[in-house]
């Protein structure tokens, strides 16, 4: 059948650069460059680009450029170029979009909505460079009182205070598992975080077994529903286990790894046979109520004998702040909620651009909530999903946040260009991908310095911003509103996220 | 289904004054000295709200709980008729021994005071309430009256101690409560205050107390909005929206009701640094790092420097990193403790010792022997 979908992308290559020395061809996975020896020229076929400007970074000569294609069809508000053509796909096809990546929506994205707060005059602001700055934050759930016993000047903790993380930034990278991401992506997500004193998450597709006696300690493990890859050893190895009931990506629904990215590596980690679908589906078969949920939540410290906190990760949707009360009450130690803009390696486009609400609110939601209820020290918060600068992160924790997860931020620091390809397999920046030709591109060393860079230039921006505030230790800011101020929010919108207009 | 309205933080500014003198035998004397030293920091000041707190002052009803009142409202009428709501609900709760109008002079010109009332009371609790104890059971009440009572605020609610505040210049306020006449006390602490944001009220004045713990506070707090929800949490309504009614939740949570020694309540409220942590030997580095975990929300971040009060105590503290400075020294058993050494050498020109503590060391002057002032 004829596609009645024009190109996403225009290729212009500019021939007096042009040295044919084939590289674009070799680097588009896709298949976009042919070399016509006829013509000793490089022909491209815009209909098979993605957009991911690897061949444009990697042209020698700086001979290509890659644009959004110049047709349009008839401009109509309603009719939007994107309805149009997803609607002929699936005319053609009479299947249900798959994409990758985030939403792309314009939904209202709240961090650019509020302005942040400094000293001046009263209260002097606190330069980092020569004063402490503090960004060390734990994880775990907080007892409220502590029985604390004096001896003749000894003081013994009585309390029993439950297992806690300490990262040394309140930065965390977010769950992409072996399987949906290449080896060495996650290679350079556990070495980074090992570097900095953070952790990474190791999604749901199990950690190999070679990671595991040297960057167990920076991981932390989920189980899903899928239970792939999971064994005693692989809950014991980590520094945390993290149930995971949602994904902001795609809401209520679960996962999906095709026969093809399955090699045997990805094979052996996630324990099931090379080649076949590693379907996650949407609930854990053993998880219909809270009282399961709770039944796991203790089975998972029974099992890694009470030396772990467990983390519930579940999508940010409506009722996200009395969910997350029920299960801080089931005993997790920490709540991560992802929110609408969370990434995700492979969901149907109409969930992934349709359901949850956006992170800001479901932080500030979830804070007040369990304040109000009287039991915010039992857990710890994990905001995930759509947070692209530091100062986002540091809004995330002016909300109520304790830390961070950072997931498309970090494949981007890798290389990633938001091409939206990755369940395709055949990411050119070796991310999303499990041909070991494309994951061969990702150097590790060179991945794992461009995110420990990223972690380190965030952390130094947000010594900065809390200096400027006058605060010297990120716990004094957690849920701390007084520091932010909405701009262009409705009435209703300032009160869900708890702040003042600014001038107010 | 109705909107739950914002929670607007309403956070004031200040700096100011602080001034502390005991007499560490117990020896009370009058409020003429500290007026006198307060006096001389009345630049730091802007006539915008002064107070004082005094303990052992009330030898004759050591008992009781002593409640001082503020009564406000646009005419005398609106005032009196504010107290006659607020005398229902005390008489409801509490068994009043003796009560009168706290006296003052009218000689001092002061702007729109309110009425101020005094009561000696002892709890009568009821029901469920039998479980509390007796300070849980003040305590509760008082955040009744100070959210729930229009008009009416407790600002003073402990034994044998009590609070003077007013806005005016402290030594004006001493003047107006006579404070250099009528009362005696073996500790007084003072404040002289400089808000730089709000319109002046008396009830904003320091010192902020609760039971027998007062704060006179130099400095702003910029971790307020993580303190003030950690203490909602545990049943402190923050009325006053300002710093210094934090710190003394912050010190009735965990010195009264957690009985934690004034000695790591100062490691809780002005934490070492975490390189300085790391450095400690195991036993220690494990205890300041489960408090800083466990009590993170209680840091007290941003410059501060506090003279707290209690019954027999007397205790100085600063922030971490001492961006605001206190003067302490002793002569005999005179304990002083002050934003400026000048005002201790006003009043005692000789000195024993003078020294500034370092930042987030408490200094604490405590009774030789706690029984002369029981
Ligand atoms: S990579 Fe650049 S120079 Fe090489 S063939 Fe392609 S367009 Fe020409
Ligand atoms: S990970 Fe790769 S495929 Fe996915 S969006 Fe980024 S560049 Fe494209």
């Amino acid at each position: 059948m004829k596609s009645f979908v024009f190109p996403e992308f225009q290729i212009i290559r500019d021939e007096e650069k042009c040295g044919q020395c084939r590289g674009c061809e070799r680097q588009c996975s896709f298949g976009t460059h042919t070399y016509d020896p006829l013509t000793d020229r490089l022909i491209s076929d815009d209909y098979k680009c993605a957009g991911c400007q690897r061949c444009v970074i990697f042209c020698p000569k700086d001979a290509i450029v890659v644009r959004p294609t110049q047709s349009f069809y008839r401009p109509n508000a309603s009719w939007s170029r994107e309805k149009i053509e997803d609607l002929k796909k699936q005319a053609e096809t009479g299947g249900v979009i798959l994409t990758g990546c985030g939403n792309d929506k314009p939904f209202r994205i709240y961090w650019d909505h509020i302005v942040l707060n400094a000293s001046q005059v009263t209260n002097p602001s606190i330069d980092p460079l020569r004063e402490p700055m503090e960004l060390r934050t734990f994880l775990g759930a907080k007892p409220d009182l502590m029985d604390i016993d004096f001896k003749g000047g000894d003081v013994e903790i009585k309390t029993k205070i439950s297992p806690h993380l300490m990262v040394e930034t309140p930065i965390l990278f977010s769950a992409m598992s072996y399987g949906a991401i290449s080896y060495n992506a996650f290679k350079s997500l556990a070495t980074a975080s090992k570097q900095f004193g953070t952790l990474f998450n190791t999604g749901e597709g199990g950690l190999p077994r070679e990671l595991r006696a040297e960057f167990g300690g920076n991981a932390i493990v989920q189980v899903a529903s899928g239970r792939y890859g999971i064994d005693a050893e692989y809950l014991n190895c980590a520094a945390a286990v993290e149930i995971k009931v949602g994904q902001g990506a795609k809401p209520g629904i679960g996962g999906h790894l095709p026969g093809e990215k399955v090699s045997q590596s990805v094979a052996e980690t996630r324990m099931i046979p090379v080649g076949t679908d590693a379907i996650s589906p949407a609930p854990h078969h053993d998880i219909y109520s809270i009282e399961d949920l709770s039944m796991l939540i203790h089975a998972l410290k029974e099992a890694t004998n009470y030396e772990k906190p467990v983390s519930v990760k579940i999508a940010a949707v409506h009722n996200v702040a009395a969910i997350a009360s029920g299960i801080v009450r089931a005993g997790a130690d920490i709540i991560a909620i992802d929110g609408l803009r969370g990434g995700t390696g492979a969901a149907p486009k109409a969930i992934r651009d349709n359901v949850g609400i956006p992170i800001e609110l479901a932080i500030s939601a979830l804070d007040m909530r369990l304040k109000n209820e009287g039991i915010r020290n039992r857990c710890s918060i994990v905001a995930a999903g759509g947070l692209r600068s530091s100062s986002d992160i540091i809004k995330a924790i002016a909300l109520g946040a304790d830390a961070v997860y950072i997931g498309t931020a970090a494949l981007i620091a890798m290389g990633c260009t938001l091409c939206q390809k990755c369940n395709t397999g055949k990411c050119n920046w070796g991310l999303c991908t499990q041909d070991p030709r494309l994951s061969g591109r990702l150097n590790t060393e060179i991945a794992t310095k461009r995110l420990t860079n990223l972690l380190n230039a965030w952390s130094h921006e947000i010594m900065e911003m809390l200096g400027g505030m006058g605060i010297n230790a990120i716990e004094s800011l957690r849920g701390n509103r007084d520091h932010l101020r909405g701009i262009g929010l409705y009435e209703w919108e300032l009160e869900v996220l708890g702040i003042k207009g600014a001038g107010q | 289904m109705p909107r739950i309205r914002r929670e607007l933080y309403n956070k004031e500014i200040c700096a100011c004054s602080i001034f502390g003198a005991m007499n560490r035998d117990g020896e009370r004397f009058t409020g003429k000295g500290v007026m006198k030293a307060i006096a001389n920091m009345h630049v730091r000041g802007n006539g915008l709200g002064g107070g004082f707190a005094a303990y052992g002052i009330y030898p004759e009803y050591k008992d009781y709980y002593a409640f001082h009142l503020m009564f406000t409202g646009n005419s005398p009428e609106a005032k009196r008729s504010a107290k006659i709501g607020f005398d229902a609900f005390l008489c409801e709760n509490f068994d009043v021994v003796s009560d009168d109008e706290i006296p003052h002079s009218d000689e001092v010109v002061v702007s729109d005071p309110p009425l101020i009332w005094r009561y000696y009371v002892l709890p009568r609790k009821q029901g469920e309430e039998a479980l509390l104890s007796d300070e849980d059971y003040i305590v509760k009440m008082v955040m009744h009256v100070n959210t729930k009572i229009e008009n009416a605020h407790v600002f003073s609610s402990g034994k044998n101690m009590g609070c003077f505040k007013g806005v005016g210049y402290p030594e004006d306020i001493g003047e107006y409560f006579m404070l250099d006449k009528l009362y005696s006390a073996y500790t007084w602490t003072v404040h002289g205050r400089f808000p730089t944001n709000t319109q002046a009220w008396w009830g904003g004045a320091h010192p902020f107390s609760l039971l027998n713990t007062t704060v006179v506070h130099n400095g702003e707090i910029s971790s307020y909005g993580t303190n003030r929800w950690y203490l909602e949490m545990y049943g402190y309504a923050c009325t006053l929206q300002t710093d210094t009614e934090v710190i003394a939740y912050a010190v009735d949570l965990l010195m009264r009701r957690q009985s934690i020694p004034i000695e790591i309540v100062a490691k809780i409220l002005a934490p070492p640094i975490w390189n300085s942590i790391d450095r400690m030997d195991e036993k220690e580095k494990k205890l300041l790092t489960t408090l800083r975990m466990v009590y993170g929300s209680l840091l007290m971040n941003g410059p501060f420097a506090i003279i707290i009060g209690q019954t027999g105590k007397m205790i100085g503290l600063t922030d971490r990193i001492r961006l605001r400075p206190i003067t302490a020294a002793t002569r005999g058993e005179m304990f002083y403790l002050s934003s400026e050494e000048a005002s201790i050498r006003l009043i005692s020109p000789v000195l024993d010792s003078v020294w500034t503590p370092n930042g987030g060391e408490p200094v604490v002057g405590e009774l030789n022997n706690m029984r002369t002032v029981l």
